[in-house]
C-alpha cells in the first residue's frame, strides 16, 4: 500500500513546522526520516497516522485520503510515536488484547495473533507484567507490539529504537527490515548509521521542507564527489609547498592544518584526482611526503551541509 | 458500537484496577447509608415509607463524587500521550467520546444497584409508593448522566485532573445550587429562564414520582451540549489555526 504526501503544510500559530513536503512511498519500501529536531518530522508522522488535519495538502494511504476518509486509512496504519504512550497499568497482554479489538482483528484471532507478536518482539516473558514495572527497553518493545498486531500494511515508527540497548537495537532493525519486505515502512531518527542500514531511501527534511530524497549510497557518492585528502610532506619550507600545492592544475582549495606545522588538506575539484601529482611534485623538489590519506566525508557531512542554513 | 463497547470496557477495568470505582462505592454507600437509616432526617424520623430521604441526600453525593470520577476520563490520557494512540486507532472522536462517557455511567449504575437492598428493606416496613421509587432512582441516573457529561467537558480541556474536577464542579455548582438560588431571588421571564435551567428543580419533580417529558429533554439537552462539547475540543487538533 502507498503512501503519497501531497504538498502537506501544518502550522502552529504562525510557525509553520511542514512547508509544503511532497513525497510517495511505494510498498515494499522502508523510507527512513531524517532532519534535526523540531525539523517537522513527528509533525508529518502525525498528519499520516491521522492524528491532525493538515493546513494544506493532502496525504493519501493507498489512494485513500486521511482527510476525507481517516477511519479507513488508520485500520492500514500501525503507528508507533515518539513519546510511545502505554496505559501504564494494564499487563502487557491485556494491553495488546485491547489494541488488537479496536484495530478489528477478529475475535477467532486474536489469541493467536498475540503469542505471535509477543514472541516475535522478545516479550514472552514479561507478557503477563504491568507495562509499569518494564523497562524502558520493554516498553519500547510493547510499542512495536501494538503497532504490528493487526499487521498492518504501512509502519509508521517514530524513533523506534530510543532507549534501546545495542543488543535490542540490532533485533529491532532486523526485525523492521523483515517487515519492511511486504510492508511500506516510513521511519525517523536522527541516528544516521541506523538509517542507513535500515532503509532503502532517506528523506531529509529542515525547517520544514524536504532538502533530499535519495538513496544512502547516492547521498555518500554525492559527499565524495569532491576528493579531499590530508598530506604531511616535511623537509621543505611551509610557504613554498603551500604555494606549489596550489599550482597543481587539479586542486581547487589548500588548507594548513593549523595543528600541524608540515600538514595540509587538499580539496580536489569536482570528480578529480590529484594524489598523482602531489606525489610527484614531492619527487621533483626532493621534499618528503610522510603522509597522504583520504579524508572520508562521512553521511553526517551532508546531513550537515543540508540541514544547518548558511 | 462494537468499538464504543470496547472503549468502555478498558475504562471500566481502570476504574476497577485503580480501587477509584470501589472507593467510590464504598463512600458513596457510607454517606447515604449514614444520612439514609441513621442521622438527620432519615427514614425513621421521617416516619414515612419512602426513600425520599435517600434520593435528597444522593443527589449531593453524587454531585461531588462524579466529577471525581470523570476528571481522569481524558485529561490523564493527553497527559499520558495516551490519547494519540486512541485517536490514531480506527475509532471515530465520537466514538471515544461515547465509550468514556459510558464506562463513567455504567460505574454510577453499578453503585446505585447496590443500594437496592433499601427498596427492599423500606418496602418490607409498610407499603411503599413503587412507582415513585422508580421515578426517584430514574432521577439520580439522568441527573448522573448529566454531570457526567460536563465532567467529561471538563476533563477534555485541560491535561490536570484537579482542574478538571474543579472545572466541573465550578459548571455543575450552577446547576444544582445557583441558578435556583437566582431564580427565587430574580423576577418575571428572568427568574423562570433560570429556574428552568436549574438541574434541581427538574430533579425535585422527578424525584417526587412526577415524570414529564420537559424534564427529560431537559437533562437529555445537559448530556448533549457536555458531549458536544467535548467533541468540539478534541477535534481542535485538526483546525487550521
Amino acid at each position: 500500500m502507498e503512501v503519497s504526501v501531497e504538498n502537506l503544510t501544518k502550522s502552529y500559530g504562525f510557525q509553520k513546522a511542514v512547508d509544503g513536503i511532497s513525497f510517495k512511498v511505494n510498498t515494499g519500501e522502508i523510507v527512513g526520516f531524517l532532519g534535526p529536531n523540531g525539523a517537522g518530522k513527528t509533525t508529518t508522522m502525525k498528519i499520516i497516522t491521522c492524528f491532525m488535519g493538515p493546513n494544506e495538502g493532502d496525504v493519501k494511504v493507498g489512494g485513500i485520503s486521511v482527510q476525507t476518509n481517516p477511519e479507513e486509512v488508520k485500520k492500514h496504519i500501525g503507528y508507533l510515536p515518539e513519546t510511545n504512550p502505554l496505559y501504564k497499568e494494564m499487563p502487557v497482554i491485556d494491553y495488546l488484547q485491547f489494541v488488537a479489538e479496536i484495530q478489528g482483528v477478529p475475535k477467532g484471532k486474536i489469541r493467536g495473533r498475540i503469542l505471535e507478536i509477543v514472541s516475535i518482539c522478545g516479550l514472552k516473558g514479561e507478557k503477563y507484567k504491568k507495562i509499569s514495572e518494564l523497562s524502558k527497553g520493554y516498553q519500547q518493545r510493547v510499542g512495536l507490539a501494538q503497532a504490528l498486531i493487526h499487521d498492518p500494511e504501512v509502519l509508521i515508527l517514530d524513533e523506534p529504537t530510543s532507549g534501546l540497548d545495542p543488543n535490542q537495537i540490532v533485533e529491532i532493525r532486523e526485525l523492521i527490515k523483515k517487515i519492511g519486505r511486504e510492508k511500506t515502512v516510513i521511519l525517523s531518527s536522527h541516528i544516521l548509521a541506523e538509517v542507513e542500514a535500515t532503509c532503502d531511501r532517506i528523506l531529509i527534511i529542515s525547517q520544514g521542507k524536504l532538502v533530499a530524497d535519495s538513496t544512502a549510497s547516492t547521498l555518500r557518492k554525492q559527499a565524495q564527489d569532491k576528493e579531499i585528502i590530508k598530506v604531511t610532506i616535511e623537509d621543505g619550507d611551509r610557504n613554498e609547498i603551500f604555494r606549489c600545492l596550489q599550482s597543481i592544475e587539479t586542486v581547487e582549495l589548500v588548507d594548513l592544518l593549523p595543528d600541524y606545522t608540515q600538514a595540509f588538506e587538499i580539496q580536489s575539484k569536482a570528480s578529480m584526482n590529484s594524489r598523482r601529482a602531489i606525489f610527484k611534485l614531492c619527487v621533483e623538489k626532493g621534499w618528503s611526503l610522510t603522509e597522504m590519506t583520504p579524508v572520508e566525508r562521512k553521511l553526517e557531512d551532508v546531513f550537515r551541509d543540508l540541514t544547518i542554513p548558511n | 458500537m462494537n468499538k464504543i463497547w470496547i472503549i468502555t470496557k478498558r475504562e471500566l477495568r481502570s476504574f476497577f484496577d485503580s480501587l477509584m470505582a470501589y472507593v467510590m462505592i464504598v463512600l458513596f454507600l457510607g454517606f447515604s447509608g449514614f444520612f439514609t437509616w441513621i442521622f438527620g432526617s432519615d427514614i425513621f424520623l421521617v416516619g414515612q415509607v419512602s426513600l425520599q430521604s435517600f434520593f435528597g441526600i444522593s443527589f449531593w453525593t453524587l454531585f461531588f463524587f462524579i466529577p471525581a470520577i470523570t476528571m481522569g476520563l481524558l485529561a490523564e490520557e493527553q497527559k499520558s500521550g495516551t490519547i494519540e494512540l486512541l485517536i490514531t486507532k480506527p475509532v471515530s472522536d465520537w466514538q471515544i467520546i461515547a465509550g468514556k462517557f459510558l464506562a463513567a455511567f455504567l460505574l454510577i449504575c453499578i453503585t446505585l444497584a447496590l443500594t437496592l437492598p433499601y427498596y427492599v428493606s423500606v418496602a418490607n416496613i409498610g407499603k411503599i409508593d413503587h412507582g415513585a421509587v422508580v421515578m426517584g432512582y430514574l432521577g439520580l441516573l439522568f441527573m448522573s448522566a448529566s454531570y457526567i457529561s460536563i465532567g467529561l467537558f471538563a476533563s477534555s480541556i485541560t491535561s490536570n485532573q484537579i482542574v478538571a474536577l474543579l472545572v466541573a464542579l465550578f459548571i455543575g455548582i450552577f446547576f444544582q445550587l445557583i441558578f435556583d438560588l437566582l431564580s427565587s431571588s430574580a423576577g418575571g421571564w428572568f427568574a423562570a429562564l433560570l429556574g428552568y435551567l436549574s438541574l434541581s428543580t427538574h430533579y425535585e419533580s422527578m424525584a417526587r414520582g412526577v415524570i414529564d417529558s420537559k424534564d427529560i429533554l431537559y437533562f437529555l439537552s445537559i448530556i448533549f451540549a457536555g458531549l458536544l462539547g467535548t467533541e468540539l475540543v478534541m477535534s481542535k487538533r485538526n483546525r487550521a489555526n
